[in-house]
């Protein structure tokens, strides 16, 4: 197993250390799959985690200058990791201004991610700041719970409103209950709502328009649909919350895609990175 | 269930419709009363009034006339109920609160009556947030009787003094003791902590005061009971302080709101203790 990677980009390096930390806001723990062309931060959606899954893909060309992977055997030319985002986001972090940063697998007490920045300095010899991130590596026998989610079969695919008002709309609604539901229709109408005993709040978004997906199977259920019903999903408000805490660039593309009563799935797309997050229904 | 949100035939249910360009004109005046959970709102065709009390013997009310709101349409000669203020003002910053200027959350707040929520419509940049809050039937606020023939002492000053002393309150005192004379000291403000005895007195020639009319007093009020008007004074310019024959305490504060409308918020206090006038 080998892996070598390199930054020299500035721009490159601010981008991935954005990824980063919104990964690192999203989950304290997550898998890192690097194969040849992309490197992906999943999140299985398992019990351990709440539930809640997470898909994250990028695309390796457009962050590294150079990337050699030799993967766990020739027909599995990919390795996994459990990483702990966090610790990658704080390396990144000191290594803003880096002329050059090289991330590379090794081995020292235990299997460790080794991220070295050369910064600039005032006279010709560059200081070298090393960081060993330690993770696990993930045996080829499990690698089959973190495998590309399949696009459920929902029954509403909609753009997301503005992210900020969502954020401050969800921020609020916490304060009052521990459940929202959000509820959507083909016509671009969505809906969160609360409701305790004390109070009920429903905040209305309209004209979202909605995502021509292709005439594949995922939209069957949708196609006959008649566009004026909603379909909803009960959620836990926090899992909503922390999902949205997390955004840091607007991406070019916001979209929800819900099924009815089981899960909301929320695809965000920049340039070069997609992020997929699951959030199942509460009863 | 569809919710339209300016629905015609729940127009006509309404007896109280109340709309405002900048919910913070309502918002703001009515957390410089929020010290319980609980308020009594009372709306008769010449405004709003909402009172908030504390184990009866305190009482804070706050006035929004009907000229400050944008629309204000009551069907009957007065509309009360009572609803968790706490609850009620987690709805005006739905969209965040912020104050960038030019931006500003609406509001159209409607009743239909005995046994239907409060609804309030907020909207903001074309998203409307619909709340409905639960109402109570309404207690009858407490009369405190403070009328202007039997007041005793009357002072009016400029809030900007007094903010200062209320911000400094030595709040390990029980009590906060008022001194008004026509001699020395005029006016103070007395504490009695853990630290010592803290005097705040303001001279009657003094700029900020704007008023005086005093007998000789001195009279204690519970500290727990007057800090929470700490709140009012703070959005206040102006403020009315007056006892009466009994002690009883009527503070006054003017307030200017965002748009530089005036509103009043008022609080009684029974006193700690009666003192014998000198």
């Amino acid at each position: 197993m080998k892996f070598r990677a390199k930054i020299i980009d500035v721009g490159c390096l601010n981008h991935f250390t954005r990824v980063v930390n919104t990964i690192s806001k999203l989950t304290k723990t997550c898998i890192l799959r690097l194969t040849p062309n992309n490197l992906y931060f999943v999140l299985s959606g398992k019990v351990a985690s709440g539930g809640v899954g997470m898909w994250c893909e990028l695309s390796q060309a457009n962050f590294f200058d150079e990337y050699q992977l030799e993967g766990v055997a020739p027909d599995a030319n990919e390795i996994c990791l459990e990483v702990t985002p966090e610790n990658l986001s704080r390396a990144l972090r000191t290594s803003q201004n880096a002329k050059c940063v090289k991330i590379k697998l090794t081995k020292k007490h235990c299997p460790c991610l080794t991220l070295v920045a050369e910064l600039p300095t005032l006279s010709s010899v560059s200081r070298v700041v090393t960081h060993d991130i330690p993770v696990d590596v993930i045996p080829r026998r499990l690698w089959h719970d973190f495998k590309e989610p399949r696009m459920p079969d929902f029954d509403v695919s909609i753009y997301l409103p503005p992210l900020k008002t969502m954020k401050n709309v969800v921020d609020r609604m916490k304060n009052l209950s521990n459940f929202l539901v959000m509820e959507a229709n083909l016509n671009g109408e969505m809906n969160l709502k609360i409701e305790t005993d004390l109070v009920s709040v429903t905040t209305h978004f309209k004209d979202l328009g909605n995502p021509p997906w292709g005439d594949d199977g995922s939209q069957g259920r949708s196609r006959s649909r008649d566009p004026e019903v909603m379909a909803h999903t009960r959620v836990d408000i926090r899992k909503l919350q922390q999902f949205l805490m997390g955004q840091q660039v607007n991406p070019s593309k916001a979209m929800c895609n819900i099924v009815h009563k089981r899960i909301i799935h929320l695809i965000l797309l920049h340039e070069d990175v997609s992020l997929q997050y699951f959030i199942p229904a509460v009863a | 269930m569809p919710l339209s949100t300016q629905s015609q035939t729940e127009g006509d249910n309404y007896v109280l419709v109340a709309s405002l360009d900048n919910v913070r004109n309502l918002s703001n005046i009515l957390k410089a009363i929020t010290f319980k959970d609980h308020a009594i709102f009372n709306a008769t065709p010449n405004g709003l009034k909402v009172t908030v009390e504390d184990s009866k013997c305190l009482q804070a009310n706050a006035f929004i006339q009907a000229e400050i709101f944008q629309e204000f349409t009551i069907k009957e000669d007065s509309v009360g109920f009572q609803v968790n203020l706490t609850v009620l003002l987690d709805c005006p910053t739905i969209f965040g609160g912020s104050t960038v200027p030019g931006v500003a959350t609406a509001l159209r707040m409607c009743y239909n009556g005995y046994g239907y929520p409060l609804t309030l419509f907020l909207e903001e940049g074309g998203v409307v947030t619909v709340c409905k809050v639960n109402t109570q039937e309404p207690e009858e606020p407490i009369d405190f009787e403070f009328c202007s023939t039997n007041v005793t002492n009357k002072v009016i000053l400029q809030s900007e003094s007094l903010k200062e002393a209320f911000s400094e309150l030595d709040m390990t005192s029980e009590v906060l003791q008022i001194t008004m004379s026509p001699s020395q000291p005029y006016f103070r403000l007395s504490t009695f902590g853990n630290s010592g005895n803290a005097h705040y007195d303001y001279p009657k020639d003094s700029d900020m005061m704007e008023l005086f009319q005093c007998t000789k007093t001195q009279t204690r009020y519970k500290m727990s009971l007057l800090k929470p008007s700490t709140k009012a004074l703070a959005l206040s310019c102006k403020v009315s302080v007056r006892t009466d024959s009994r002690g009883f305490l009527s503070l006054q504060y003017l307030v200017r709101n965002d748009d530089g409308q005036i509103c009043f918020v008022e609080y009684y206090c029974c006193p700690d203790e009666e003192v014998e006038e000198e």
